[in-house]
């Protein structure tokens, strides 16, 4: 048996309330020295309880049910725990989502290190320390010996990530578990980790189990690809064929339904419903409820591989049929057998704006955080979390904010709406906001409201859906109380594609997606004129995040409202903004139309950034820029531009003085010295 | 009228508690999320007999809470009654509904010591024994009691069989008891689910694992257990002394039920007076931050490093030279204990609030963080509505984590009181007067153990009690699990 790993008919559940809800059932795979097999699919699909249970690390309410795991020829299920805990780390080695939890705080990088030599290889003292300092050198830490000595604190997220990762390698496992490795990084540190990924593979010929839920990722760094969902692998592909012709229609929607510039101003596709929980599993096809082709067949029976080319694999009534009857037959797409959504609003882009009186006009905007010391708290130094921030906003445009994590463009978001202290001057339809006492801002709160990132922490788990909606509305005297105001929370409601008896439930009762409905429609309440959008998509999946971008685009439309949409995702940016800006350690470093900026992308870090960004297709993908090292802290920004260190075309001015804003094309605004004013 | 109803200062703090508990119990069952919660509570097996556990001792304790003086019965002639018509003479001794229950325990006085169901004394004494012959020896003997074992007259080797026939008895009563209960629940049952009645017992006992019923069969082996021990307990009562006597010939069982209501009482007020200190405190400091929290912290700061007992020590001496000079403000001893006992409580609740002020503190910083606070704040909602409406209901769980942990603390904490001499009024049986008792018996040989270890029993299921179902609790309202 040639394969490294091959998994067998697994089936995983966990005991919840006294039976065993299926997880996991039946899935199959194998993955081959040197290859990464791509496990592909949505939050609450059973990825990572795959992967837990291929190395027997389910929690104590997991268990195994049926199946078999070789492992190097070795069926791993029946071994005794003693011996498992030696392939474990040597035979197969995990890497875990969130760098900041994985890594033990109060043991240094050597020790941790050197846990896994001492287990694995017997390596002791001097030779452990040489092996570990190797280690660190080849996962590309810059000055090993010292990172050796110090502390998880110590290090950055995308550096914990390298770590890990050398921890994971000190047993010289064959194959390698990587759950999520990037999902918790920026993109630029996520282009550095999957290139360390895949050059270490080619150097070590691992085999690699890669679980994401990121398109752009598996197109990256995927050899073979198996989609799963609900529990099930529902295709299996190898690259080429996975993004030349996905063909089961759950893998069709997904590509369908990620934003980018060619849908601007349509209708993204969106997969109805959402992912079925464990305890409601729908028989037959697990996709048959939301899917757009289900015929009678899909809903009774569970449908069997069908080998449509070597190594393309689908579970499909629907395409099944389709290969019996006419496999040469074109119209194979989903998109064909839906009705076309015709593009509505194209009018975007340069063109004949009016330039009318700026609805929100922010200059020189700055959010300074004292860092405070010693026994009186004197004040020995800021954050500098936004350091002059300018911007205009236009009604009924879109705005995007875009930067990496600490960058502080959610600072930002929050500092406009006051619940931050901020300097400089934001003016709304020309008022100026930021003297304001409580008192007189609160009548123009309710012309600027605010959408927030997390759906599951921005409602009140004791508050019902209608007290929810009421809060903004009651606190800011909006509308008489009583019947009438029943009826325009129920429309609102139904605005935002929610059922009027949502007003009497509590939040929990509804999933991800509905629930960021109900913060839209929270801050629509007060019928402001202004939203401000912190990455309402981020927590949510594409099929997910497609609906509530529809549901945005919409509102724009029928209310004329105005968007500051916070982002760090591009495809979100190119699907929904006007205008974008791009911001770099608390500033603004390129603004401008989002064609423009997206197609011609002028300052450094721009072109960077947008090159990190993976694309989901095979063709097309960007000529990577490295960035090396990583975002610098805002506490103490480097002298002259502030991205000098990380920029390959600095010159000696960069690091002296930061760039005069520049406009090299019209209506792009720079702050480089590659571009003088002219 | 036949008596004189008294309601001391302590008897309306726990009645209006127990309005208030019903209040609370009508906005959960108003409530779905905190309808589930305690939902499942009762769904825990623990989580249900701690609660009949517990509710055996608060129904002891409220029979305890209802306080009359009686009518002194000796009205000289029916003249002069009318004379002073108007003006009844009532008794200076204060009675409760449990004391006219437990009347003949409180009465069937003997000399001194005597242990478990004896039917003679601890100590022996010098007594006159009539000689067959009709002379008078004088003899050191153990002294027959004057109550307990009295019914055997001379036949006092028959006690054994006496007390077994009655456990045997009180058993059988028991079983008949319990099932005459099982048989309502498992009607009541039936009714409710429109099912047959064999089918309701079935499911009882073999509850489904995905059912969210309530343990109803931990409900019936806890009152099971439950009428086992009382119902013999009861048979045996009007006969001896079951758990003995103390050194002034008073049962120790009635010193035990007495101590029930003190217990309840320390536990109860206490974390009244605790509440709304650390809970406002807490959440302010948590939320406003800056100047507010500075000063809160520096205030629960100082005041917990000052070592509790002394400060307690302080202010109970305080109080009661306070007690000492104002003999007139009480018409008997029961209001002058019962004065002190709220001191008590109240000093203690002034000192105990800093450990659910600092964590509700803790906790508020992090709410504080989340968004739903921030979308309050962006509408423009003021800081006392935030408070009240979003942060409050968020730590409730926390709050009636720490009350239910903290009530078996305080428990303790009158027991190591009453002990130094601090707690409660002498003359006030609780738990912790009759461990400071003890401390002399255990010295004297032979040792006399039953006070103690009656005690001792009877406060670690009590605290025990309180805290599974402060584990429950715990685990029914931990966010996670939710």
């Amino acid at each position: 048996m040639s394969d490294l790993l091959s998994v067998r008919g697994l089936k995983a559940g966990f005991l919840a309330g006294g039976r065993v809800l299926t997880a996991v059932d039946g899935v199959s795979f194998t993955v081959a020295p040197g290859e990464t097999f791509a496990l592909l699919g949505e939050s609450g699909c059973g990825k990572s309880a795959t992967a837990l249970a291929l190395l027997r690390l389910l929690p104590d309410a997991g268990r195994i049910l049926a199946g078999e795991v070789w492992l190097e020829g070795e069926e791993v299920l029946g071994l005794p725990e003693s011996a498992m805990r030696d392939r474990r780390g040597s035979a197969a080695a995990m890497i875990f989502q969130e760098p900041a939890t994985s890594l033990n705080p109060v043991l240094t990088v050597g020790r941790q290190i050197g846990e896994s030599l001492a287990r694995h290889r017997g390596l002791q003292g001097e030779a452990a320390r040489q092996e570990a300092l190797a280690l660190l050198a080849a996962v590309g830490i810059a000055d090993p010996a010292r990172r050796l000595e110090e502390y998880p604190f110590q290090l950055s997220g995308g550096m914990k990530q390298r770590v890990m990762i050398a921890i994971a390698l000190a047993g010289e496992p064959r194959l390698l578990i990587a759950d999520e490795p990037t999902t918790a990084l920026d993109v630029t540190i996520q282009a550095q980790i999957l290139d360390l990924l895949a050059k270490l593979q080619t150097e070590r010929a691992m085999g690699m189990l890669l679980i994401t839920h990121d398109l752009g990722v598996v197109a990256r760094s995927a050899h073979r690809v198996g989609v799963m969902y609900a529990g099930e692998i529902v295709e299996m592909a190898d690259r080429q064929s996975f993004f030349g012709c996905p063909r089961h229609p759950y893998t069709q929607k997904l590509f369908a339904a990620l934003p980018d510039l060619g849908q601007r101003g349509g209708q993204l596709a969106t997969i109805p419903g959402q992912v079925p929980g464990l305890a409601a599993m729908p028989a037959g096809c697990r996709f048959a409820p939301r899917c757009p082709v289900a015929m009678d067949r899909c809903r009774e029976q569970s449908p069997d591989w069908t080998e449509l080319a070597r190594g393309h694999r689908v579970r499909c009534h629907w395409v099944a049929g389709q290969v019996e009857s006419v496999a040469a037959e074109a119209a194979l797409s989903v998109a064909d057998a839906t009705p076309a959504v015709s593009p509505t609003v194209p009018a975007l882009s340069g063109g004949g704006q009016t330039r009318a009186a700026p609805l929100l006009q922010v200059s020189d905007l700055k959010v300074h955080f004292p860092i405070r010391k010693g026994l009186l708290k004197r004040t020995v130094g800021h954050v500098k979390a936004v350091d002059g921030v300018s911007l205009e906003l236009q009604r009924g445009r879109t705005l995007a904010l875009v930067g990496e994590s600490g960058c502080g463009k959610t600072t930002a978001g929050k500092a406009l709406l006051r619940l931050l202290p901020a300097t400089g001057s934001v003016q709304l339809e020309g008022k100026e906001l930021l003297p304001l006492s409580i008192g007189e801002l609160k009548p123009l709160r309710r012309r600027m409201q605010m959408v927030f990132q997390d759906p599951f922490a921005s409602l009140n788990p004791r508050l019902t859906v209608g007290e929810i909606l009421e809060e903004g509305v009651r606190a800011l005297q909006v509308g008489t109380p009583g019947q009438e105001r029943r009826q325009a929370l129920e429309a609102l409601l139904a605005s935002v594609g929610l059922p009027p008896e949502a007003l009497g439930r509590y939040p929990h009762e509804f999933s991800g997606g509905q629930r960021q409905r109900i913060a839209i429609a929270r801050a629509l309440a007060v019928q402001p004129e202004l939203l401000i959008c912190d990455e309402p998509t981020s927590a949510l999946d594409v099929s997910v995040q497609a609906q509530i971008l529809n549901l945005l685009r919409q509102l724009q439309d029928s209310l004329g409202l105005a968007y500051l949409f916070i982002t760090h995702n591009f495809a979100v940016v190119e699907y929904l903004a006007h205008e974008v800006a791009v911001m770099y350690l608390g500033r603004i470093v390129e603004q401008g139309p989002v064609a423009q900026v997206l197609e011609r992308p002028c300052h450094p870090y721009t072109r960077a950034l947008l090159s990190a960004v993976p694309e989901p297709r095979l063709e097309g993908q960007r000529e990577m820029i490295r960035l090396p090292g990583e975002t610098p802290s805002p506490a103490r920004p480097p002298a002259g531009c502030h991205f000098h260190p990380r920029c390959a075309q600095a010159m000696d001015v960069c690091r002296q003085a930061y760039p005069p804003l520049s406009h090299p094309e019209s209506g792009v605004q720079v702050r480089c010295h590659l571009y003088p004013p002219e | 009228m036949a008596f004189l109803p008294v309601l001391l200062w302590s008897d309306l703090l726990v009645w209006l508690l127990v309005a208030g508990l019903g209040l609370a119990a009508w906005g959960v069952a108003r409530t779905p999320p905190l309808r589930a919660a305690w939902g499942r509570v009762l769904h825990r097996r623990t989580g249900m007999a701690a609660l009949v556990v517990l509710a055996v001792f608060v129904l002891i304790g409220l029979a305890d809470s209802l306080h009359y003086r009686p009518r002194l019965a000796d009205t000289p002639s029916p003249a002069e009654a009318k004379a002073a018509a108007g003006k009844p003479v009532y008794g200076v001794e204060v009675f409760s509904l449990l004391d006219v229950l437990l009347t003949p325990l409180r009465t069937q006085m003997e000399k001194t010591y005597s242990a478990p169901l004896a039917t003679r004394a601890y100590a022996k004494e010098m007594q006159e024994v009539r000689q067959p012959d009709g002379s008078l020896v004088q003899q050191r003997d153990f002294p027959r009691l004057r109550h307990g074992g009295k019914h055997l007259g001379d036949n006092e080797a028959g006690r054994d069989d006496d007390v077994l026939r009655r456990v045997l008895a009180g058993a059988g009563c028991a079983l008949l008891a319990w099932w005459g209960l099982a048989e309502i629940l498992v009607d009541l049952l039936a009714r409710a689910r429109g099912c047959s009645r064999r089918e309701a017992w079935h499911e009882l006992w073999h509850r489904p694992p995905t059912s969210a019923a309530p343990a109803w069969d931990a409900l019936l082996l806890a009152l099971g257990g439950l009428l086992l021990l009382v119902v013999p307990l009861l048979a045996l009562v009007p006969e001896y002394h079951v758990l003995g006597t103390d050194k002034v010939g008073q049962d120790v069982l009635y010193q035990i039920l007495k101590s029930i209501r003190t217990a309840l009482v320390i536990g109860l007020v206490t974390t009244l007076v605790t509440l709304p200190v650390g809970v406002l405190l807490g959440i302010a400091a948590g939320y406003f931050r800056g100047w507010v929290d500075d000063l809160i912290q520096y205030l629960y700061t100082t005041l917990s490093s000052i070592p509790g007992v002394l400060l307690i020590a302080a202010a109970v001496l305080m109080m009661q030279v306070v007690i000492d000079t104002h003999p007139h403000w009480f018409d008997t001893a029961a209001e002058r204990a019962d004065l002190r006992l709220l001191a008590l409580c109240f000093i203690l609740g002034m000192t105990s609030w800093t450990g659910l002020a600092r964590l509700l503190r803790g906790e508020t910083l992090k709410l504080a963080q989340l968004e739903y606070i921030q979308a309050a704040q962006a509408f423009g909602v003021s800081s006392w509505r935030i408070l009240l409406r979003h942060i409050l209901p968020n730590v409730m769980h926390i709050v009636l984590i720490a009350l239910v942990m903290d009530f078996s603390g305080l428990v303790l904490a009158e027991a190591v009181l009453s002990y130094v001499g601090i707690g409660v009024d002498p003359t006030m049986i609780s738990f912790g007067t009759m461990i400071n008792n003890a401390r002399l018996e255990l010295a004297r040989e032979p040792m006399v153990w039953w006070s103690l270890a009656a005690a001792f029993f009877f406060m670690v299921v009590l605290v025990l009690a309180a805290n599974l179902l402060a584990d429950v609790v715990r685990d029914a309202f931990d966010p996670r699990a939710a």
